[in-house]
């Protein structure tokens, strides 16, 4: 074995046995990497109760309802199968509407979610408002037409 | 066939026979950066559509995304040659690993800053402490310690030793950023262009968004290369040739 192929096995050697710590470091941390907890996690009891944290899903369509004040809003968090209701007195950032992704920072307070900062999240597709309305076209008539089929069966 | 023949390819690992090559490259890769450059940014702006969410805010992403990725691409790169010096002894190795740290260091800044600048607008903050952005600033910071750790030690040699190998340890925080938006609930989102799948944007911001990553990419090559041949001069400056170049300039 010459130095150099010495010195290659060690590298290689010592980047696996890092690969692994990390790996096995990350998956110990993993609950701490997280950040925000989805309305499931939270019924299943996986966020901390007494103490501040974020909350992540889809603003539920037509859930959305502003008090009199002007600045308190209230809607719901959904991941699809739990929903968590939330209120939020201050100013929502522009991307936040019905539909979209939303982490909301606070406290569980009697099953309500008590928000102290609400942030947009916002997903990875970018294409122009034709094509949006087009898609949502589609995914209207194929909703429709499966909801035909069913009542004709 | 020259191409084929080891001796070929070695003579290039000669910080000699390198430091005129790369001089003849430079103009190229200068010149192409700055073509792709214009051609990007006028598909960026002119021809890439308005986001049917964001509006226009989103158009920040032609430099964002390339930025990113080159500043986790060139840190592999450097990697890679500053492994090939500690496994080989390659001095010009080190001095290619060296060379690219400033700019990798560069667009992780970049990748960083229009990020919050992006963040502000859509998701309403600048900075979160999720594990996309901190494994991203933790990038920068390996940049750092790369580069300081050169700067402390006088001695070439060991100076790419002691840095060499902080660079590989720290390779373990690439697949943490890319895999991060996977792995765990970030705030940021998920890739809209990867290997395996079919781009999620429009097919104009794709070309925009690939155009000034060729740009990105160039521009790398080029500075790295009049970087090294900074290091060459200085690195060799007691050896015969660079004695006699710096005659001739006189």
């Amino acid at each position: 074995m010459k130095a150099r192929h010495k010195r290659l096995a060690f590298i290689g050697v010592g980047l696996a046995g890092l690969a692994i710590i990390a790996a096995l470091l990350l998956n110990v941390f993993n609950s701490n990497m997280v950040f925000f907890f989805s309305p499931t996690d939270v019924k299943e009891g996986k966020a901390p109760v007494d103490r501040e944290f974020r909350l992540g899903g889809l603003v539920e369509e037509g859930s959305l309802s502003r008090e009199d004040d002007g600045l308190t809003v209230n809607f719901n968090v959904t991941d699809g199968a739990e929903t968590i209701r939330v209120t939020y007195t201050g100013i929502l950032p522009d991307l936040f509407r019905e539909g979209q992704g939303v982490v909301a920072q606070g406290k569980l307070e009697g099953g309500v979610f008590m928000a102290s900062e609400v942030l947009a999240k916002h997903d990875e597709n970018y294409m122009p408002p034709e094509v949006a309305e087009a898609l949502e076209k589609g995914k209207a008539r194929a909703a429709q037409q499966s909801g035909a089929g069913g009542v004709a069966q | 066939m020259q191409l084929f023949s080891k001796a070929f390819w070695l003579q290039f690992s000669s910080p000699k026979a390198f430091y005129p090559f790369a001089g003849k490259l430079i103009p190229w890769f200068t010149a192409l950066a700055a073509v792709f450059a214009v051609v990007g940014l006028y598909l960026s702006f002119f021809v890439a559509p308005t986001d049917y969410q964001q509006g226009e805010s989103y158009r920040i992403m032609f430099i964002h995304v390339p930025a990113a990725w080159m500043s986790m691409f060139i840190y592999l790169v450097m990697c890679i040659y500053a492994g090939l010096g500690l496994v080989l002894n390659t001095r010009l190795s080190n001095m290619m690993a060296a060379a690219l740290a400033p700019t990798g260091a560069m667009f992780t800044f970049l990748a960083l800053w229009t990020g919050a600048l992006w963040g502000k607008p859509t998701w309403g903050t600048y900075w979160v402490w999720d594990a996309r952005l901190t494994s991203e600033l933790i990038l920068l910071f390996l940049y750092f310690g790369y580069i300081a750790l050169q700067a402390a030690i006088d001695d070439p040699q060991r100076a790419a030793r002691a840095s060499g190998l902080l660079a590989i340890v720290g390779v373990i925080n690439i697949p943490i950023i890319y895999f991060s938006v996977q792995w765990w609930n970030t705030l940021h989102q998920g890739a809209s262009v990867t290997v395996t799948q079919a781009p999620t944007m429009a097919a104009t911001m794709f070309a925009a968004m690939i155009v000034m990553t060729l740009a990105f990419w160039m521009y790398t090559i080029a500075v790295a290369l009049v970087r090294v041949r900074q290091l060459i001069l200085e690195r060799e400056r007691h050896a015969a040739w660079v004695l006699e170049l710096a005659e001739a300039e006189k």
